[in-house]
C-alpha cells in the first residue's frame, strides 16, 4: 500500500539547511492502523506532508497504491490527493459558510463527479452518524461533530488511506474518544489509517506504532492487543 | 470541475461578503454608467448641432459672385455682379447637372415694413416659387407665391414669424395688405418658425417674387446669389463640380482659378461640426473611461484582499484535490462576476440617468447609443478578467502546506 524508501527532506531557510527527514524507510500494509509518534521537531509533520502528497521528498521513493509519487507535477499530486488520500486535520479545516453536506461534496466536485454526488455525500455523513446535520454550517456544529464531518469528507472519495494529523488535538477528552472510536470502527471495516499524534493514549488505538526522533525511525512496534479490542 | 460548479462556488464566495462585493461592484457601476451617460450627452449635442445645420438644408449649395476688385482694392464678399437668370436656367438642365435638383435666384436687401401704426425693419428676399423647397422652409398658413405671381410681377409677400409677431400682434395677417418701402403688398402666406441658424434669425424675413423686387424695390436685373439644391447631402460634392462646370461654360471662363463666382455648401459646415462634436464625445467618453479603470483597480484590490483572507480555505481546497486551474477559475469567475453585475447595473443607471437628465435639463438631449452600451459592458468584463488574473493566479500558485498553515 505505502512504501517509503530512504526518504529524506531538506529545507532551506535562508542560508541554513534543515534536514527534517534523514532517511525513512517504512512499509504500511493494506488495512493497517498505524500511528506515527514523536516530539515536535522529530519530523513527523514533514513525514505526514510527504505521505499526504502535499510535499515531495528531496531524495528517496514514495510509492502509494502502486504509483511512485516522486516527480509528479502539482496537478498530478492534486489528483492523487483527491482520489487516494483522505485528510483529517487537527483544526478540522472545513470550508466556512458552507453546509456540512457541501463540505463533504467538495472532493467529489473536484473529482468531476456529477451524478451521484449528493447521495454519496449523504452516505458518508450517515457513516459518521451526522446525516441529520447535513444542512448545518460548521459554526453550528460542535468540535466533535465538525471533526466527524471532516472524516466524512475524507471518506467520500473512497481513498486508499485515511491520513489523520492530530485529529483529537482540538477536542476535549470525551469527543476525542468518540473520534478515535469512529476511526477504530473504520479500521475494523478494512480502512488503512495513518495517524499522527504525540499522545500515548491516542496512539494506543492503533495496532502499530512508529516512533520518530530527529528525522529517523526510532522504533516500530506492533501491538497484539490494541485498545479497540479491549474496550 | 465544470463551469456551473465554478460559478456556484464563486457566487457563494461573493455572498459571504456582501457589503464588500456590493461596494466593489459600485466602482464598476459608476464607471460603466458614466461612460454611457457622458457619451449619450456628447451624442445628443452632436445630433442637435447636426440637425440644426441640416435645418439650413444640408444639400444646399450657395453660389455667390466673386468679390469685386475696384482699382486693386478687394471689396466685400459677393460684391460682384456676374450671376444672371440665364445661369439659373442653365443649372436646371439635368443633362449637364444630373445631381442638381433645382436652382433658385435670390436678391436681398433691407426693407421697412409697415402695417397700420406698426413698422418693422426686416430682411427682404426676392426669389422664385421653389424657395421653400430649396431653403427648407415650411408654411404655417396660406401658401407660397406661385410661378404665375413671379411671371406677372405681383406684389405678394410671405412673412417670417418674427415679422408677423412685430406687426400684427395677435391678428391674422393672411389676406391683409401692408407697405414695404411704401409699396402695397398682399400677405399670401406665413412661414413656420425655423429658429436661429447660429448667426442670423431665419424667421425675420419677407419673401416676394424676384421680378417684383426688381421692378418695385431694388431695381436692376442682377442675381445676388443662386441657391442650388443637390439630390442628397452625399451628392453635394459632385453637384458642386457640375455647378462649377456649368457656370464656367456660361461665363466663358476656361479655368477654375479665374472663376467669377464662388461656391459654399452646408456639407462643409456639417463636416466641421461633426468633427468638433465627435471630439467632444470622445473627450467625455475618455474621462468616463478613467473611472471605469479605477473601478477595475478596485476589483483587483478587493480580490487580492479576498485571496489573502481565504488563504487557508485555498489550502483546504488544494489538500482535497483542487487543481491550479480549479482555484484560478473560481477567483477569476468571482472577479468577472463583480464586473459583469456592476456593468449590467451601470447600463441600467446610465440609461435611466440619461433620460432623467434629458427631462431635467431641457437644453440637453442625451442620446444613448447601443455601441456605447456594448463597448462599456465589454470593457467592464475585460477589466474583470484583466484585473482578476493576477489575484487569481496568486491564489492558484499558493503552496498547500503554507496555505494550510496560514492563520
Amino acid at each position: 500500500m505505502i512504501t517509503l524508501e530512504g526518504v529524506t527532506k531538506v529545507y532551506h531557510m535562508g542560508h541554513v539547511e534543515v534536514r527534517a527527514l534523514k532517511g525513512i524507510t517504512l512499509h504500511v500494509q493494506d488495512g493497517e492502523f498505524l500511528a506515527i509518534m514523536g516530539a515536535s521537531g522529530s519530523g513527523k509533520s514533514t513525514l505526514m506532508n510527504i505521505i499526504g502528497c502535499l510535499d515531495q521528498p528531496t531524495e528517496g521513493h514514495y510509492i502509494l497504491d502502486g504509483v511512485d509519487v516522486a516527480g509528479l507535477n502539482d496537478d498530478e499530486l492534486a489528483w492523487i490527493r483527491n482520489r487516494k488520500i483522505g485528510f483529517v486535520f487537527q483544526s478540522f479545516n472545513l470550508i466556512p459558510r458552507s453546509t456540512a453536506l457541501h463540505n463533504v461534496e467538495m472532493p467529489l466536485i473536484y473529482a468531476g463527479e456529477g451524478a451521484q454526488r449528493r447521495e454519496r455525500a449523504l452516505e458518508a455523513l450517515r457513516l459518521v452518524g451526522l446525516a441529520d446535520r447535513a444542512g448545518h454550517q460548521p459554526t453550528e456544529l460542535s468540535g466533535g461533530q465538525q471533526q466527524r464531518v471532516a472524516i466524512a469528507r475524507a471518506l467520500v472519495t473512497d481513498p486508499a488511506i485515511l491520513l489523520a494529523d492530530e485529529p483529537t488535538g482540538n477536542l476535549d477528552s470525551a469527543a476525542s474518544v468518540e473520534i478515535m472510536r469512529l476511526l477504530a470502527d473504520l479500521h475494523q471495516q478494512g480502512r488503512t489509517i495513518v495517524l499522527i499524534t504525540h499522545e500515548q493514549d491516542i496512539a494506543a488505538f492503533a495496532d502499530r506504532i512508529v516512533r520518530l526522533r530527529d528525522g529517523l525511525v526510532l522504533s516500530d512496534e506492533r501491538r497484539e492487543t490494541p485498545m479497540e479490542t479491549r474496550a | 470541475m465544470n463551469l456551473v460548479e465554478a460559478i456556484r462556488l464563486a457566487f457563494s464566495g461573493l455572498m459571504g461578503n456582501r457589503l464588500r462585493s456590493g461596494l466593489t461592484m459600485l466602482g464598476i457601476l459608476i464607471g460603466v454608467g458614466a461612460v454611457i451617460l457622458l457619451v449619450a450627452v456628447g451624442n445628443g449635442a452632436s445630433a442637435s448641432v447636426q440637425s440644426s445645420i441640416q435645418g439650413l438644408g444640408s444639400n444646399l449649395i450657395t453660389v455667390s459672385p466673386s468679390n469685386l476688385r475696384v482699382g486693386g482694392v478687394q471689396q466685400g464678399f459677393g460684391t460682384g455682379n456676374t450671376l444672371t437668370m440665364q445661369d439659373v436656367t442653365a443649372l436646371k438642365d439635368k443633362t449637364v447637372a444630373p445631381d442638381v435638383v433645382t436652382a433658385i435666384p435670390n436678391v436681398n436687401g433691407r426693407a421697412q415694413v409697415t402695417y397700420g401704426n406698426q413698422n418693422w425693419n426686416t430682411s427682404l428676399s426676392g426669389t422664385t416659387e421653389q424657395f421653400p423647397q430649396v431653403r427648407n422652409y415650411q408654411l404655417a398658413e396660406g401658401q407660397f407665391f406661385s410661378a404665375a405671381d413671379v411671371q406677372a410681377q405681383r406684389k405678394v409677400a410671405v412673412l417670417g414669424p418674427t415679422v408677423v409677431q412685430n406687426l400684427f400682434g395677435g391678428q391674422d395677417p393672411l389676406g391683409q395688405t401692408l407697405k414695404i418701402n411704401r409699396q402695397i403688398f398682399r400677405v399670401v402666406g406665413v412661414f413656420q418658425s425655423k429658429g436661429s441658424s447660429g448667426f442670423t434669425n431665419q424667421d425675420d424675413l419677407v419673401a416676394m417674387p424676384i421680378t417684383t423686387a426688381w421692378a418695385f424695390l431694388l431695381g436692376g436685373h442682377n442675381v445676388q446669389a443662386i441657391y442650388v439644391e443637390a439630390a442628397s447631402s452625399q451628392a453635394t460634392q459632385s453637384a458642386e463640380s457640375e455647378v462649377t462646370q456649368v457656370l464656367l461654360n456660361q461665363h466663358h471662363i476656361s479655368t477654375v482659378a479665374n472663376a467669377d463666382f464662388q461656391l459654399q455648401s452646408q456639407a462643409d459646415v456639417l463636416t466641421t461640426a461633426s468633427q468638433v462634436t465627435g471630439t467632444l464625445t470622445l473627450l467625455l467618453g475618455a474621462i468616463a473611461a478613467i473611472s471605469l479603470v479605477v473601478g477595475g483597480i478596485g476589483i483587483m484590490n478587493i480580490m487580492l484582499v479576498t485571496v489573502t483572507e481565504r488563504t487557508r480555505e485555498i489550502g483546504i481546497r488544494k489538500a482535497i484535490g483542487a487543481r491550479r486551474r480549479d482555484v484560478l477559475l473560481q477567483f477569476l469567475i468571482e472577479s468577472m462576476f463583480l464586473s459583469a453585475v456592476g456593468g449590467a447595473l451601470g447600463i441600467l443607471v446610465g440609461t435611466l440617468g440619461s433620460s432623467l437628465l434629458g427631462r431635467l435639463v431641457s437644453s440637453l438631449h442625451p442620446l444613448v447609443s447601443v455601441s456605447s452600451i456594448v463597448l462599456a459592458f465589454g470593457v467592464s468584463l475585460g477589466i474583470g478578467l484583466f484585473f482578476g488574473i493576477y489575484p487569481a493566479n496568486r491564489a492558484a500558485r499558493l503552496h498547500p502546506i503554507e496555505a494550510l498553515r496560514y492563520e
